[in-house]
């Protein structure tokens, strides 16, 4: 098992704060939206340089989305920043048509996605969002591991035209992605290879595989371990190359299970190579208050989950 | 099937301002409410009423107000001003406008409704029909949309001007009312809006559905110019939107009360919710067509 060496533990919305900035300096067209959540979303340093290119929105998301669907009409390029909750399920409609169907190249930034948000409970812990927008025509979905790297997606889907959904999370996590990492839309990650099974992880539950990891090597396992950071479009070749040669598969999100990773690599599987699969995601339940760790744990989201979904699918494995 | 007329424009940017009368836009505004009509009857779906009574407005918008190019068209629409249309079933006066100012054949108009159309009932973009910049039909989503164009605008240091319609019944969406409280107060004065009050929804009349009450006091305490019309008379229209254009740039956005009778110009259309989304029969059409006579029938 590889060795992942960080220097510090910092939370991914401030690598979107940063990668905000600098597309402030590098990007004339990028525009930025809030809903009052300017210090949740990190987005000061942006706003204190470009003053003339951020809307306060106020607390009115569905006007937001309508805004920018707008202002790409002109050539910007808008990115909203809202809680993930209200950046998906309370204006699900007004991204549908003004945005998605409307073909508008707005990335929609969310914050405090999942149960890792915390004490706020279940109103504000959104574990649907990546379903949500993954059903829709044309929407890409991402939902980086670190702070390099929400930092270096956010930078790169400026460039990357279309609607984009932009996932990430509150809790600071070590920050291990390579700062000079390129960021590809679409393409997994492969962090360690192995023989014995393929761990798919999104988010921030990439970091809590590579604990899984850990454990596992002490048992003898072998673990494969890959960063799906975009759930759509899927890296259905990187998934299946890995699937194949381990022939036992587990995936790891901070989400439902209906709608989430494993159900997208669920149903490639199923098409392509039918295999054992365990899938470590919120089993059709709401969230509650308690601190992220609480809750990791409570509801089966951190690596001892992962190690136990292993174990199982290998078990499974023919 | 089809010849276009002398209604279908040229590709150069339109300034028409000084090259057409009322009379000529009252004709023009006849073969609009014709291929209303019968795209309605020939599919047997779609909606008429609204159509009808939104069609002066947008005769006077694409053939006398707006600086537009109709082709190439340009999604973005720099230098031009741009229209929005929030209430998207009434797409019929919206295709027919746009096809009769030079944005597709008019011969087009026949596949509405239609498999395989980028005539959708209701307006999209993702069939690229020149003309539409955003989907519309779910309403309360175009006003946010227009403010937004419209501060693209000024951010690309662009004069020109973004207008938008709106049904009245729509004004019950909550979204409406949080991009009429957010325009005012980032000064978006580069914005004319217009509602479409014919009082009718489809349920009933607005007031008995959700009333609206005095819309006036409601925007002008929202911090809206607020300017009162007849919309289906170009003699009272026309002053009204040259006011609405003299009062931009002064920090406020602009919003035309427009009065219209659904159905306007067809007698038993008029005035009823009962024609919001039926189409019309054959004999029923003949009696509509009749209505509606043109000194030059161009119809598809």
């Amino acid at each position: 098992m590889k060795d992942f060496p960080y220097t510090e533990s910092k939370d991914t919305r401030s690598g979107f704060g940063a990668g905000l900035q600098e597309l402030g300096r590098t990007n004339p067209n990028v525009v930025a939206l809030c809903a009052d959540l300017i210090g949740s979303l990190k987005m000061d340093a942006f706003i204190k340089d470009n003053p003339e290119r951020f809307f306060q929105v106020g607390i009115a998301e569905a006007n937001m989305m309508g805004l920018a669907a707008g202002l790409t009409i002109g050539g910007k390029i808008p990115f909203t920043g809202t809680f993930a909750n209200f950046s998906t399920g309370r204006v699900y409609d007004q991204i549908r048509q003004s945005i998605a169907y409307s073909g508008k190249n707005v990335k929609i930034c969310a914050s405090h996605a999942g149960l890792t948000l915390g004490e706020d409970g279940a109103t504000h812990q959104i574990l649907e969002d990546i379903g949500l927008m993954k059903m829709l025509p044309h929407m890409t979905v991402i939902n980086p591991c670190d702070y390099n790297q929400t930092k270096a997606a956010t930078i790169a889907i400026a460039d990357y035209e279309g609607p984009v959904y932009l996932r990430f999370g509150r809790p600071v996590v070590p920050n291990f992605t390579p700062a000079d990492q390129k960021f590809e839309v679409g393409k997994g990650i492969v962090l360690n290879e192995g023989a014995d099974v393929s761990i798919f992880a999104t988010g921030h539950l990439v970091w809590k595989a590579i604990l899984a990891g850990k454990l596992l090597a002490e048992k003898g396992i072998d673990a494969e371990i890959i960063n799906i950071h975009t759930i759509k479009p899927l890296d259905a070749q990187l998934i299946l190359e890995s699937a194949r040669k381990t022939r036992c598969v587990v995936t790891a999100e901070e989400h439902q299970m209906n709608g989430g990773l494993g159900d997208s690599i669920a149903q490639l599987l199923a098409r392509e190579e039918p295999l054992p699969l365990e899938m470590v995601a919120v089993n059709d339940s709401f969230g509650e208050s308690g601190t992220p760790d609480q809750l990791m744990e409570k509801y089966g989201l951190n690596e001892q989950a992962i190690v136990a979904a292993v174990e199982k699918v290998m078990a499974r494995r023919k | 099937m089809s010849q276009d007329t002398s209604f279908a424009a040229s590709s150069e940017t339109h300034t028409p301002a000084a090259t057409k009368s009322v009379a000529e836009l009252k004709q023009i505004a006849a073969q609009v409410r014709r291929d209303i009509v019968r795209m309605v009857h020939a599919v047997n779906s779609g909606h008429p009423g609204g159509s009808l009574g939104c069609t002066d407005l947008l005769v006077a918008l694409y053939f006398k107000v707006m600086k537009h190019t109709p082709q190439p068209f340009d999604m973005d629409g720099i230098g031009q001003d741009l229209f929005f249309l929030s209430n998207g079933h009434i797409s019929p006066v919206f295709y027919s406008v746009l096809a009769r100012s030079g944005y597709f054949p008019v011969s087009e108009l026949a596949t509405f409704r239609k498999l395989n159309s980028r005539l959708q009932g209701h307006p999209a973009t993702h069939e690229h029909l020149p003309g539409i910049r955003v989907a519309s039909g779910s309403l309360g989503q175009g006003l946010s949309v227009a403010v937004g164009a419209a501060q693209a605008k000024k951010l690309n240091n662009d004069s020109s001007t973004v207008f938008v319609l709106m049904g009245d019944g729509e004004l019950q969406e909550g979204q409406v009312w949080e991009a009429a409280l957010y325009a005012p107060h980032h000064k978006v004065d580069n914005l004319i809006a217009f509602v479409d009050r014919n009082g009718q929804q489809i349920d009933g009349p607005t007031e008995k559905i959700g009333g609206l009450g005095d819309l006036r006091a409601k925007f002008e305490a929202f911090n809206w110019r607020v300017l009162e019309t007849d919309g289906n008379q170009f003699e009272t229209l026309l002053p009204t939107i040259e006011e609405a254009q003299s009062l931009l740039g002064q920090g406020q956005p602009i919003m035309v009360l427009m009065d219209t009778q659904m159905g306007f110009g067809v007698d038993f259309m008029m005035g009823s919710h009962k024609w919001h989304g039926v189409a019309p029969n054959n004999e029923q059409l003949e009696i509509a067509l009749q209505q509606l006579a043109v000194e030059e029938a161009g119809d598809y």
